[in-house]
């Protein structure tokens, strides 16, 4: 079927329909009091059926709409008061409509049927002047079922409102031909249908491991039969909430070609995989994205004719979307053969909008930089044009994939072109879970969110975690992990320091890992969602929850809620990445990790966490002299010391009593260096807005409401000429 | 026309909801504690599949809580989506109230009752008191404050 086709069947089933509906509605209106809602609810079908019509090139339905419209716009606004003869001309438009629309339905044509007399009396009616026909129903010549209607609502007088007696005398004139083959179901009842099937894939699960336990062959015949058919079930129903993602890719053609001709550009788009199924409230979460992905590849990716052709491609450019399934997930791919992303512009942007620091940026790869766009208030484009580069975008559409359990993922060869590539679930409404035990209660964690397990027993158990100012953190492969405790989050008292082991379930939320030490871990389970009640809403650690296979409630955790309410993710990051609203405002701040400390003069500053491979105390006996510099062993290494105090031109240090040296393991392109400090105060991660006292001053901002120095370690160490051959250069572990 | 009440008692009151808003009257049932929420939400239920919340109705009314040797009964309550379990002392008789028997509660009653009491029954004997099944899950901003 062609796409035309596709079309106008929608259009007839939708207005079909529409008219039925307006039928009923029609009919109620002789009794209503207060007809406001139903005017406006036909006034918006007719308008409807106007606009498609008008597209599709029908004029007569349009002209008939038309004249309804005007009619009804009048009784809308009150200037007209329906009455009979109004709802008798009313009812005769829309059996004319019908007439129309079947016509179009079996011969593809409207039909060449005058319908003069039905506009003059409807634009009769529109003007206020009453019919002069006494008693009579003006409607009666004008279209025949119009006076079997008249009869009907004699009929019906009695029955009140009830669509489905109202309906039935009008089944009969229609062809039971294409309206016939679908039928429009609630989703509620679905959800419900979803719900029950999820509860009786429990009931199933219990009755299988009865089953199994007893040897009875009877009993065990008939489990399996339950579970095949079951399966089945639960399989169809799933079926039913699916919708082939081609139902949102339809609008991409005229999307694309509109925004080419806007942009200059000419842009061939091929969609492969249509049919890829998905559920329908996954459809409806990805619609947007998807839209905003394809606005950009046109907008940014593909180049103007006359460059294409000059850097010896075609003139047109393409843009291809794929679906398909893999691994239990749908990818869909958004590709181009534009000029893709240029690492080096992403960086000078992402430096120059203070989204990273020129440190940070130094290290990543090129992968990681052009997935930086993903960022609130990142928006390479040159200038701002009406479709894109206002930086509130693709920030906006990974917050809405993740949201559904997703992942994007941006691919680029400059000159070559881009990929945008998004994993998303089948369906929301049955996700694998890891459950695991906090404070006597069960807890499910959506799988999606899941990095790693770890398990510390014995002394690792308690040396393996320090703690800064209160902080827990975990040296996990010579990365610091901030540790949540579950228990204590919940509000179960604070934590035992001496657990013999420690369970901690690593997490990944908004590119921030973190730790959640939990007291047990299960299993890993299929799980149904059900959403919590309103009162409960506001709890945002919770996503949910879910009934076990023992009949009981566990929770599941929303895991971006709980980095929240444990400040792993700072909030005024989070809310950018919602809203958008601050966007402004967040190109200006920035929010990092940062690790604060006192110098040994008392100066508080702050350097970025990710900078910090490790924190050490060392022994002052340690220290050993190499030339000038202060240097210890350190892992099989030579890690040069540097005094910070000292260093920045503040008093000497003088050696502590006990011979205990606070170190900060700094690490940067794989070279080492400890810088000696007075005190570690905390991690933090915070917006925060730099500025310079002084030139040539380390800039401020205020942290944790104190003003702290921020150490550009790469400055400091290249004002100390400390060059790479004292600098380690072993590989950090 | 007289309308019927599920009545039940919480300390030494006498409540009614309108029948029709009550969807069923269970046992106690084993419930999930919910970290982090309102203390009038005791946990969550599973109803035959379906979640519901149970909302401490002597906590709502402040009054201290049911003595340990006693588990309090559900009164499921209809909504619009979902249903909530208001935790109830003791289930009473479903009864029939003629409209003469209604009076507004009085303007000296105070506290949390204030809001949940849509008027009040004179039954021989005992006073009725009509909830209004709305407010009785709405104490988020009453929580808040």
């Amino acid at each position: 079927m062609s796409e035309t086709e596709e079309v106008i069947k929608e259009f007839l089933v939708e207005s079909c329909e529409g008219l039925d509906r307006i039928d009923a509605d029609l009919i109620a209106l002789e009794d209503d009091t207060a007809p406001g809602p139903r005017i406006a609810n036909i006034f918006r079908t007719i308008h409807t059926i106007k606009g498609t019509s008008g597209f599709l090139a029908f004029p007569g339905v349009e002209a008939i709409a038309h004249a309804g419209e005007n009619l009804l716009s009048r009784l809308r606004d009150g200037a007209l008061l329906p009455n009979p003869e109004i709802i008798a001309a009313l009812l005769a438009m829309a059996d004319v409509l019908r007439g129309l629309l079947s016509n179009i339905e079996t011969s593809g044509h409207e039909g060449n049927a005058e319908h003069e007399a039905l506009l003059a009396l409807l634009s009769r009616l529109a003007n206020g002047e009453a019919t002069a026909s006494a008693a009579g129903d003006p409607a009666e010549n004008l279209a025949q079922p119009a006076e079997r209607r008249a009869d009907f609502i004699e009929l019906s007088a009695g029955v009140p409102e009830d669509p489905e007696t109202v309906k039935e005398p009008l089944e009969e004139g229609r062809s039971p031909t294409l309206t016939d083959a679908t039928i429009r179901v609630q989703v509620g009842l679905l959800d419900k249908l979803m719900n029950l099937v999820g509860e009786l894939v429990l009931a199933r699960n219990q009755i299988l491991q009865f089953a199994a336990a007893n040897d009875d062959a009877t009993l065990l015949g008939a489990t399996q039969r339950l579970n095949l058919l079951t399966t089945e079930l639960q399989e169809g129903i799933m079926k039913t909430r699916m919708q082939p993602i081609g139902s949102i890719w339809n609008k991409f053609p005229r999307v694309v070609r509109e925004l080419a001709r806007a942009c200059k550009k000419e842009v061939i788009l091929e969609m492969v995989g249509k049919d890829t199924d998905l559920d329908r409230s996954i459809i409806e979460a990805i619609k947007d994205p998807l839209t905003h992905i394809v606005r950009n590849s046109i907008d940014h990716g593909i180049e103007k004719p006359a460059h294409r052709v000059e850097v010896g491609k075609r003139r047109e450019g393409t843009l291809r979307l794929h679906a398909f399934h893999e691994g239990g997930k749908v990818n869909i791919e958004i590709s181009d053969d534009g000029g893709g992303i240029d690492p080096v512009r992403v960086r000078a942007k992402a430096i120059e909008r203070g989204v990273i620091t020129a440190e940070r940026a130094v290290r990543m790869s090129d992968r990681e930089l052009i997935n930086l766009i993903f960022l609130p208030g990142f928006s390479t484009a040159e200038a701002v044009s009406n479709v894109s580069g206002r930086g509130v975008g693709m920030d906006v559409v990974r917050t809405n994939i993740e949201r559904i359990g997703g992942t994007v993922d941006l691919q680029s060869v400059p000159g070559a072109g881009a990929t945008v590539r998004i994993k998303i679930p089948l369906t929301l409404a049955i996700i694998p879970a890891l459950i695991v035990t906090a404070a006597g209660e069960r807890y499910a964690i959506p799988q999606v969110s899941l990095v790693e397990l770890v398990r510390l027993d014995g002394s690792e158990s308690r040396g393996g975690i320090e703690t800064i100012h209160g902080t827990s953190l975990l040296r996990l492969r010579g990365n610091l992990l901030p540790l949540v405790y579950l228990g204590e989050l919940l509000g179960d008292g604070p934590h035992s320091g001496d657990q013999t082991e420690i369970n901690v379930v690593v997490l990944q939320s908004d590119e921030r890992r973190f730790g959640l030490v939990v007291d047990g871990i299960i299993d890993t389970e299929e799980i149904v969602v059900k959403p919590l009640g309103k009162e409960l809403k506001r709890v945002t650690a919770f996503a949910g929850a879910t009934i076990m296979g023992d009949g009981r409630v566990a929770l599941i955790l929303d895991v971006l809620g709980i980095a929240q309410s444990a400040n792993v993710i700072s909030e005024s990051r989070d809310r950018a990445l919602k809203t958008g609203t601050q966007i402004a405002q967040a190109t200006e701040d920035h929010a990092e990790a940062l690790l604060l400390f006192r110098t040994t003069d008392g100066r508080r500053m702050a350097i970025p966490l990710g900078m910090v491979a490790r924190l050490e105390e060392i022994s002052s006996e340690a220290i050993e002299r190499a030339g000038t510099e202060e240097v210890v062993q350190y892992r099989g290494d030579i890690l040069p010391l540097v005094r910070l105090s000292s260093a920045l031109g503040g008093a000497a240090d003088q050696d502590t009593k006990n011979g205990a040296l606070q170190v900060i393991v700094y690490s940067q392109g794989g070279q080492r260096i400890g810088l000696v400090v007075g005190e570690i105060l905390d991690i933090g991660e915070e917006a925060v807005r730099t500025r310079e006292v002084r030139r040539g001053a380390a800039p401020v901002a205020i942290v944790q409401g104190r003003v702290t120095e921020f150490l550009d370690v790469g400055t400091l160490l290249a004002s100390l000429k400390l060059n790479s051959v004292t600098m380690s250069t072993g590989e950090i572990n | 026309m007289p309308t019927q009440f599920c009545t039940f008692y919480v300390g030494d009151l006498l409540f009614g909801i309108d029948v029709k808003m009550v969807q069923e009257v269970m046992r106690y049932q084993e419930m999930t504690r919910v970290p982090l929420s309102s203390p009038m939400i005791r946990g969550l239920i599973n109803l035959r599949g379906q979640l519901v919340t149970a909302v401490d109705m002597r906590r709502r009314l402040g009054l201290p809580p049911l003595s340990t040797d006693r588990l309090p009964m559900n009164v499921i309550i209809r909504r619009e989506e979902d249903a909530v379990s208001v935790l109830v002392d003791e289930i009473g008789d479903v009864i029939d109230v003629g409209a003469e028997a209604f009076e507004r509660p009085p303007e000296t009653l105070m506290g949390a009752a204030r809001e949940l009491i849509r008027s009040v029954c004179k039954l021989e004997g005992a006073l009725l008191l009509v909830l209004d099944a709305q407010q009785i899950t709405a104490f988020d901003a009453v929580n808040a404050a």
